[in-house]
């Protein structure tokens, strides 16, 4: 066990790396001078001579790359071009939104989708079932992006009981940030749900196929307490996997959404940082985003394997 | 305000609830403006970032010049109480107001000019307008309230320019941290920076001049205009100084409860043409796009006809500016015509570059369909403003590209030797030299309108509109600027009525 | 009518809707009730009516022509997004079941490596470094398609390896390619189509998305994305100008995604439907 472990240790620090090196790779190659965008039009060539000097962009990408890498190992995430603050102050900051989005959004889809999920089961192929699953089906399809325009429509727009956009802040109580966070949860907690929905009934289902639930429901289990005892927490596994799946999907999603409704989150952020060419802000957000969806992945590993150790030879999936 | 919000939207809840109708807005305190801007700017120092959102949060607010720019256009007097310059127009002596402390207490005196001015146009200088300070020859203080500036060569334009943002005073001892807390002369000092959401700035109460009405001031980026609106139909946005989308103005002023005032910048939006490249270096070519262009459908389908169409490189609030939009008049068949007559091809193939704003993405879309109606093929080229920087600005590779100039009396571009657009006429470089040289108002104006004839008939450029100021604030609210001779949002004046 | 109904619901509708959709692209390619980018600026945003059946958008262009053109360029895009994915990652999920071990393990983590960028960060970042357009977008999403093929490739690849009828074909000294093509290609073909129909509706979306954030498909070229972001801002002025793009989209992926189920009872009944992979 240990030894796997340390394996995939090893390859998530080298993934990580090999994600660092690529985007680092890419901006370099990228057309467009950070110094030129911050003096504009009338700048005269010593003057954006001196910004680069200020900058570091003078020097050696050969150097500038280990420069970054070494600082990040040290915790020192640099500092922004434009906002001349430290990285780490930005990220923190906008963390703040999206974190708590993201997992707003999460809660959001599992409190509906699984008990809907279970409802469909337990009522399969009847009234309920059925319609449970269209709605599934349509929620899958909506775009969250549109979704998100719908509810400004009518939350925002028509009643005026939410904000439309922006982000009131955690400074004026809880309740004053989280207001703004309600719509852009719901447009993606929604197709998520969908989703999960789906997964949910089929994994109740299969366990209800099981052969050990059959045979203690014919011998006189209660429907119910197969459901709910048996069918439900096996049905927990896959759909917990989804969840971690779903991160990364919520991560690129809260990208959109976060333009949607002006919502100064990571997303925001990088869009400014890339047509600003805010390129330490960029690599920072790229390496600390794909890090975490390689950590989330590894946990998912790590649990697979604890479920199942015969995986530990051969590696999951 | 945080406060007053929840109470605020609990109060929605009910009314909502109750009466499904928006009720008359409850009253606030009445001191305090929420600002709504639409680009957050990149550090808050005028002195050190060409970004017009810079000058929108601090100018006149925070940080104030010697010289500054009033809503009309004229140079007054700022932190200078008066001025007189010398008979041979080099030397300008200014008298410095006394009793002026910045935010954190120094004291404003004739160093303050040393040090501002030579921090702007010394060797690691990183001022964007650094061009404005190089006439400068020396600054010297007789005594602590008077700074004289002499000058290399009389510059009629200096003391516009030192009412720029980028002459603001700053102090030795906190202008390196003004990118992030900016701390200068003005009647608001800096409070907070929430990033990517909003600037605070407060009432100071030290301030020189008349004291602001406001006591607190919320600078709040949004930039989808739908999400402007609505958070202006919410009330959660007090103000736009200039709001992002003409199409969304009749549903505000349908709502009553604000002011819509259309003004204008100086935002001088033309079709750019690289005349170094064939077959743009061919005037009848240049002016065949001129005739092939119905601007004011344009202006209708982009700004939903809200924008003043010109015919040279200047604006209405301009000295001097006379009327030439009629000298290409919308003619599709003279467009042909002349296109004919220069051996133009039906179906020939250009691109048109287009940076970010919507007046350009959506403005190229309506040319490319109106340059297709007279034989051209346009390909449309979407680009970011640092590729727009690079390639179209600094490398000049285009053909065509939809821009607009938001720098005041910039007649200088079309005098340069390299500028993108590589315009080079003879005949205009001797008449803006002529217009430099000239100490007599009357021969100023006189120049000024030759060379807007000059740029008409040259027709370098296909001159479309000015982009207009498209204010929106509450209908109580008083003293905001209507035009934009400079990006500013003055907010000293500003107050709330009854 | 008993054909049909053999079929499943899900694939009669899924069908029905897809057919209308692919039909309809089809048509614009030769006719559509007026030019898609045929700008009226004297009929700007008129309301539905016999001439205009959707309206006109905000520079007279008809609302109904743009949207069958739109069905056009987001088909296309999904379409070459999903070749992309099947035609690298099959081969590569092939090959990595193969030869197992160290090729094996280094295709996964590269797979790993493509999945932990979020897909649309990969997408701004090649349309950053490539300029905006259609083709970039079927790039990214392409991309972000190889991945997931590879892996239910080889998964199931493997599956079908460990059974006795491969075994007996490698015992009798076939090569990899050989069996491959003769023996596990057959066997998971069905929840390859299967998936191919769910990446196809995550590539519409995905498309969507990115021409929505201006990444996508540019103008002139009508497209579903960028016409709701068009019309974000005449959301007060004309609401019904962000209405239909978004139904738009909404049938062709509810189309789709029920296609891919009927497929997967029709093909298949015991077969699970994969769980939808993330779109960016």
């Amino acid at each position: 066990m240990l030894r796997f472990l340390a394996g995939r240790l090893l390859a998530l620090a080298l993934t990580l790396l090999a994600a660092a090196a690529l985007i680092f790779l890419v901006l370099e190659v990228l057309p467009g001078d950070p110094a030129a965008l911050i003096l504009g039009v009338n700048a005269r060539p010593d003057t954006l001579a001196t910004l680069h000097h200020q900058l570091g962009l003078d020097r050696p990408a050969a150097l500038r790359f280990p420069l970054w890498i070494f600082g990040l190992l040290r915790g020192d995430f640099g500092e922004s071009y434009t906002y001349h603050a430290p990285v780490a102050g930005l990220i923190a900051d906008r963390v703040m939104v999206s974190l708590p989005l993201a997992l707003l959004a999460l809660a959001l889809s599992t409190t509906l989708a699984i008990p809907v999920g279970v409802f469909a089961a337990a009522r399969r192929r009847r009234i309920g079932d059925t319609l449970a699953m269209a709605v599934a089906q349509l929620g899958v399809a909506v775009p969250n992006f549109w979704l998100g325009l719908l509810l400004i429509l009518l939350f925002a727009v028509k009643l005026a009981w939410l904000p439309a956009s922006g982000f009131g802040g955690w400074s004026g109580g809880i309740w004053h940030g989280l207001r703004s966070l309600i719509l852009p949860a719901l447009a993606l907690a929604l197709p998520q749900a969908a989703i999960l929905a789906r997964v949910t009934r089929s994994a109740v289902l299969e366990t209800l196929g099981e052969d050990y639930l059959r045979t203690a429901l014919a011998k006189g289990l209660s429907r119910n307490a197969a459901l709910w005892r048996h069918a439900v927490p096996n049905a927990l596994i896959p759909v917990f996997t989804i969840l971690g799946l779903q991160f990364s999907f919520l991560l690129a999603g809260t990208i959109i959404i976060e333009n949607v409704f002006t919502l100064p989150g990571l997303g925001r952020l990088i869009f400014q940082a890339i047509a600003g060419r805010d390129l330490i802000v960029v690599q920072d957000l790229v390496v600390l985003l794909a890090g975490s969806v390689i950590v989330v992945n590894f946990a998912v590993d790590i649990a697979y394997v604890l479920v199942d150790p015969r995986l530990r030879q051969s590696g999951p999936r | 305000m945080g406060d007053a919000r929840t109470r605020w939207s609990a109060r929605r809840w009910l009314i909502a609830g109750l009466l499904a109708t928006l009720c008359a807005t409850p009253a606030l305190a009445r001191d305090a403006l929420t600002l709504g801007m639409v680009l957050e700017p990149p550090g808050l120092d005028p002195t050190a970032g060409a970004a017009a959102a810079i000058r929108e949060v601090t100018y006149d607010n925070i940080f104030e010049g010697l010289t500054r720019i009033d809503g009309a256009g004229h140079v007054v007097p700022g932190l200078a109480a008066s001025w007189t310059i010398s008979p041979d127009g080099k030397a300008y002596t200014f008298a410095l107001h006394s009793g002026v402390i910045f935010h954190d207490g120094t004291e404003f005196n004739c160093a303050i000019v040393q040090f501002s001015y030579n921090r702007a146009r010394a060797p690691d200088s990183t001022n964007a307008q650094k061009e404005l300070f190089e006439p400068i020859a020396d600054i010297a203080c007789p005594d602590p309230h008077t700074a004289v500036v002499t000058l290399k060569r009389p510059d009629a334009a200096f003391l516009f320019g030192m009412g720029w943002g980028d002459a603001v005073m700053v102090a030795p001892n906190s202008a390196a941290g003004n990118q992030t807390h900016p701390i200068g002369t003005g009647p608001f000092r800096f409070t907070n920076w929430v990033k990517g959401d909003r600037v605070e700035m407060a009432r100071f109460d030290h301030y020189w001049g008349a004291a602001p009405k406001l006591a607190r001031v919320t600078f709040k980026f949004v930039a989808d205009p739908a999400a402007a609106a609505a958070a202006l139909l919410a009330g959660d946005i007090d103000a736009f100084g200039n709001f992002p989308a003409p199409e969304i103005l009749p549903q505000l002023r349908a709502d009553g409860r604000f002011a819509v005032v259309i003004g204008s910048t100086e935002g001088k939006t033309i079709l750019a043409l690289n005349n170094a490249r064939k077959p743009f270096d061919d005037i009848r070519v240049r002016r065949a796009l001129a005739y092939a262009i119905d601007r004011k459908a344009l202006v209708q389908a982009t700004m939903s006809g809200l924008g003043t169409i010109i015919g040279s490189h200047y604006t209405p609030n301009d000295p001097g500016f006379i009327d030439l939009a009629g000298t290409y008049p919308y003619d599709p068949t003279r467009a042909k015509a002349l296109l004919a007559e220069a051996g133009i091809a039906s179906g020939t193939h250009f691109t048109l570059a287009l940076p970010p704003p919507p007046y350009a993405r959506r403005g190229g879309e309506v040319i490319a369909a109106m340059l297709e109606e007279v034989g051209l093929h346009v390909e449309l080229v979407p680009m970011e403003w640092a590729e727009w920087l690079d390639q179209v600005f600094k490398r000049s590779d285009f053909d065509m590209t939809m821009i607009s100039h938001t720098e005041a009396r910039d007649l200088a571009i079309y005098a340069r030797d390299h500028y993108y657009f590589n315009y080079h006429s003879d005949a205009f470089r001797s008449l803006y030299q002529t217009y430099l040289d000239a100490t007599d108002p009357r021969t100023e104006i006189d120049l000024l309108q030759k060379m807007q004839r000059q740029l008409a008939t040259d027709e370098p450029n296909v001159f479309l509109y000015v982009l207009p100021k498209l204010g929106v604030w509450n209908a109580r609210l008083h003293g905001f600027w209507v035009n934009d001779p400079i990006p500013a949002n003055d907010l000293s004046a500003v107050a709330w009525g009854e | 009518m008993k054909t049909l109904a053999r079929l499943g619901p899900a694939m009669v509708v899924g069908g029905a809707i897809s057919a209308a959709l692919f039909g309809m692209a089809l048509v614009s390619l030769v006719w559509t009730p007026y030019a898609p980018s045929a700008i009226d600026i004297a009929h700007r945003l008129a309301s539905p009516s016999a001439t205009h059946w959707l309206g006109t958008d905000p520079l007279g262009r008809d609302v109904f022509s743009m949207l069958m053109a739109g069905a056009r360029n987001s088909l296309a895009v999904a379409v070459l997004a999903v070749v992309i994915g099947m035609g690298v990652g099959v081969p590569l999920g092939l090959f990595a079941a193969a030869r197992g071990g160290i090729i094996d393990d280094f295709l996964m983590r590269a797979a790993d490596l493509v999945f932990s960028f979020p897909a649309l960060l990969t997408a701004v970042v090649i349309t950053a470094l490539a300029g905006p357009g259609a083709r970039n977008a079927m790039l990214a999403i392409g991309i972000f398609n190889v991945p997931v093929f590879a892996r239910l490739t080889r998964g199931t690849a493997r599956a079908v390896g460990a059974r006795g009828f491969v075994i007996a074909a490698k015992v009798f000294g076939r090569g990899d390619l050989a069996i491959s093509r003769a023996h596990i290609l057959p066997n998971i073909a069905a929840p390859l189509v299967v998936q191919a129909s769910i990446q196809f509706a995550l590539a519409i979306l995905a498309e969507a998305g990115l021409s929505y954030v201006g990444l996508g498909t540019q103008p002139p070229a009508p497209s579903w994305g960028r016409m709701l972001n068009d019309a974000q801002t005449y959301i007060f002025a004309a609401p019904r100008l962000a209405i239909f793009p978004g139904l738009a989209i909404m049938l062709a992926v509810l189309g789709l995604n029920l296609l891919g189920d009927g497929l997967r009872d029709w093909l298949d009944p015991r077969l699970q439907r994969p769980p939808a992979d993330p779109a960016p």
